[in-house]
C-alpha cells in the first residue's frame, strides 16, 4: 500500500529511482548536486538497491558512463543541475541521437554568472534543442510520479529517447512535502523491467556512434525528430495508465480556473502554485484570471496549448530564463509561435521573472496583470520586460 | 526542388543510426579521395617492404615474388610510401580526371 509521508523532495526522487529498480547510477557527487544521488549512493551502499553506483570524475563522464550502461541494455539514471548540466551537454546530444533511454532528474538552477546556485530555468532552456523529452514538475508528488513515468516512456520501443524530469532547485528540491510513496508491488504493476531492442552483444555485433556522412546525417536527424514527435502518444498513454492505476492524472498543459478567464498566466514549474494563490485572491477582487501551466516542454504540446488559451483576451507569459539578444523569454517565444496561425489570438505580454532565485510573490503576479491591463488599453503588444529589476 | 542526396531513407535507418553489419567500413571506397597516386618502378624496388610497413591504410599487399602490390580501392594518396622508399622507386603521379 502507498504511504503518505513528509519527505524531502530530493529524497522522494531517490525513492522513486529505487522503486524503478535501476541497474546503474553514474553521478559526480559535488555542488551543484543534490541529495538525490547522495541518498542513492547510500541506498546502494546499504544493499537496499541492487545497482552499480559509479562515482565519476566529472558530469561529462557521468553522462558518458550512462551512455555505455544504457547501450549495454541496463536501466540507467543520473541527476544533475546548472553548471554540471552545462559540462554534460556535449554528451547529452549523443544520448538522444543514439536513442538511449536514460532518465535524468534536473534540479533547475541558474547558470553563472554572476556565480549563482539559486533556482531559475536557465539550465532547462539550455537543454531545449538537444532531442530529449523534457517534463516539468509542479510539486513533490509530481516529481515522484514523473520519475516513474519517465522510465516507462523512455524505454518504450516506440520512443527510445532519453528523458529529463525537471524540478525547481531549492523551492522543490530542498523542501519537505507530503508525498504519497507507492510500494514496490504497485510500481511493479506499472513499470516492467527494461528490455533493450538492441543492446551490445558480442553474438550480434553492431556499431553505434559511427560517423554520419552528409548522405546520412540529415536522415538521422529526421528520424530523431519523428521519434520525439511520436513520443507524445506514448507519454499521454503512460500518464493515462498511471492515472487509472493510482488516481493521479497528468496532462501536457494543466489549467487552473482558465475556462472563463480573460487573462491567463502561462507558467512552468513550482511558481504555478504561488500563482494559484494569486489567482484566487484576484478572483475575489472580481478579476477573471486563470493559469495554463506547461508540464510537457519537449515535445511541445501545440494543440493542447492552443485549446487552453485561445479564448482568453490576454496571456501573461512568465519566463524564468532569457534568450539573450533574441526575442526575450524562450517560453514567450514558443507561445507566440504556437499562436501565429490562429486567426484570433490573445494579446501576449511577456515577463522575465524569478531569475537566480529571486522570489515571485503574489504581489508580483498581481502587478503583471495590472501592467497587462494597461498595455491592452494602449492596444500595442509590448516586447518583454524584466519585472522588478532595479533601474 | 532540392535533389534527394540521402543514401538511405530515414524510415529505414536502424535505431540511433547503428550499423548492423560488422566491419562494413571495408566497403567504403576511400580511393576516390586521392588526387595523386603512387607508381612503383619495379626496376628500382629492392623488396625492403618499407611501403608496406609505413602505409597507414595497409594498401600494399606482399606477393609471393617479394614485390608489393598497390591497392587503388583504399589508397588515399597520402604519399608516405613515396617519402619513405629508400630507393626513390615510388613516384606520386597526378590522377587524371
Amino acid at each position: 500500500m502507498a504511504r503518505r509521508v513528509g519527505i524531502e523532495v530530493s529524497i522522494a526522487v531517490s525513492e522513486a529511482v529505487k522503486l524503478a529498480d535501476v541497474d546503474l547510477i553514474a553521478a559526480y557527487p559535488i555542488t551543484p548536486q543534490t541529495h538525490i544521488v547522495e541518498h542513492l549512493s547510500e541506498l546502494v551502499a546499504d544493499g537496499e538497491l541492487d545497482a552499480e553506483f559509479v562515482p565519476v570524475e566529472s558530469e561529462h563522464s557521468a553522462m558518458s558512463s550512462c551512455i555505455g550502461s544504457s547501450a549495454a541494455g541496463a536501466r540507467t539514471y543520473t541527476a544533475t543541475s546548472s553548471q554540471g548540466l552545462a559540462l554534460m551537454l556535449e554528451v547529452c546530444y549523443i544520448a538522444s541521437s543514439l536513442r538511449l533511454p536514460i532518465v535524468m532528474t534536473i534540479v533547475d538552477r541558474s547558470l553563472s554568472g554572476p556565480l549563482s546556485i539559486w533556482n531559475d530555468h536557465s539550465d532547462l532552456m539550455m537543454e531545449r534543442d538537444i532531442g530529449w523529452i523534457q517534463i516539468v514538475a509542479l510539486n513533490g508528488q509530481e516529481i515522484f510520479d514523473m520519475t516513474l513515468h519517465s522510465f516507462k516512456i523512455a524505454e518504450d520501443h516506440n520512443v527510445m529517447l532519453p528523458t529529463q524530469v525537471h524540478m525547481d532547485g531549492f523551492t522543490l528540491s530542498h523542501v519537505i512535502e507530503p508525498i504519497e510513496i507507492l510500494d514496490k508491488a504497485e510500481v511493479d504493476k506499472f513499470l516492467k523491467p527494461y528490455v533493450s531492442p538492441m543492446s551490445l552483444d558480442p553474438e550480434k555485433p553492431v556499431t553505434i556512434g559511427a560517423v554520419g556522412v552528409p548522405e546520412v546525417y540529415t536522415e538521422g536527424r529526421k528520424a530523431q525528430e519523428e521519434a520525439l514527435l511520436n513520443s507524445k502518444d506514448v507519454i499521454l498513454r503512460t500518464w493515462k495508465e498511471f492515472g487509472d492505476l493510482f488516481g493521479r492524472y497528468y496532462e501536457p498543459i494543466g489549467t487552473y480556473k482558465a475556462d472563463d478567464a480573460e487573462i491567463i498566466f502561462i507558467t512552468m514549474g513550482s511558481i504555478t502554485e504561488t500563482c494559484m494563490s494569486a489567482v484566487d485572491q484576484m478572483r475575489q477582487d472580481g478579476k477573471k484570471v486563470g493559469i495554463a501551466y506547461i508540464r510537457l516542454w519537449r515535445p511541445f504540446p501545440f494543440d493542447e496549448l492552443i485549446e487552453a488559451v485561445t479564448k482568453a483576451d490576454a496571456l501573461v507569459v512568465i519566463d524564468r530564463a532569457i534568450s539573450h539578444g533574441g526575442p526575450g523569454g524562450p517560453l514567450a517565444s514558443e507561445i507566440k509561435s504556437a499562436l501565429y496561425h490562429q486567426a484570433q489570438r490573445p494579446f501576449v505580454n511577456s515577463f522575465i521573472a524569478g531569475l537566480g532565485g529571486r522570489d515571485i510573490t503574489i504581489n508580483v503576479f498581481k502587478e503583471m496583470v495590472e501592467k497587462t491591463e494597461k498595455t491592452m488599453k494602449k492596444g500595442v503588444e509590448p516586447g518583454y520586460e524584466f519585472i522588478g529589476v532595479k533601474e | 526542388m532540392a535533389r534527394d542526396q540521402g543514401i538511405i531513407s530515414w524510415k529505414e535507418l536502424p535505431l540511433g543510426c547503428a550499423i548492423l553489419e560488422p566491419g562494413n567500413a571495408k566497403d567504403l571506397r576511400t580511393g576516390d579521395w586521392r588526387s595523386k597516386r603512387p607508381v612503383t618502378d619495379y626496376e628500382k624496388c629492392i623488396k625492403c617492404g618499407m611501403c608496406y610497413i609505413y602505409c597507414p591504410d595497409m594498401c600494399y599487399i606482399p606477393k609471393d615474388d617479394g614485390l608489393f602490390e598497390w591497392n587503388e580501392y583504399y589508397c588515399k594518396g597520402c604519399g608516405i610510401c613515396a617519402h619513405e622508399c629508400p630507393k626513390d622507386a615510388i613516384t606520386m603521379v597526378e590522377e587524371e580526371k
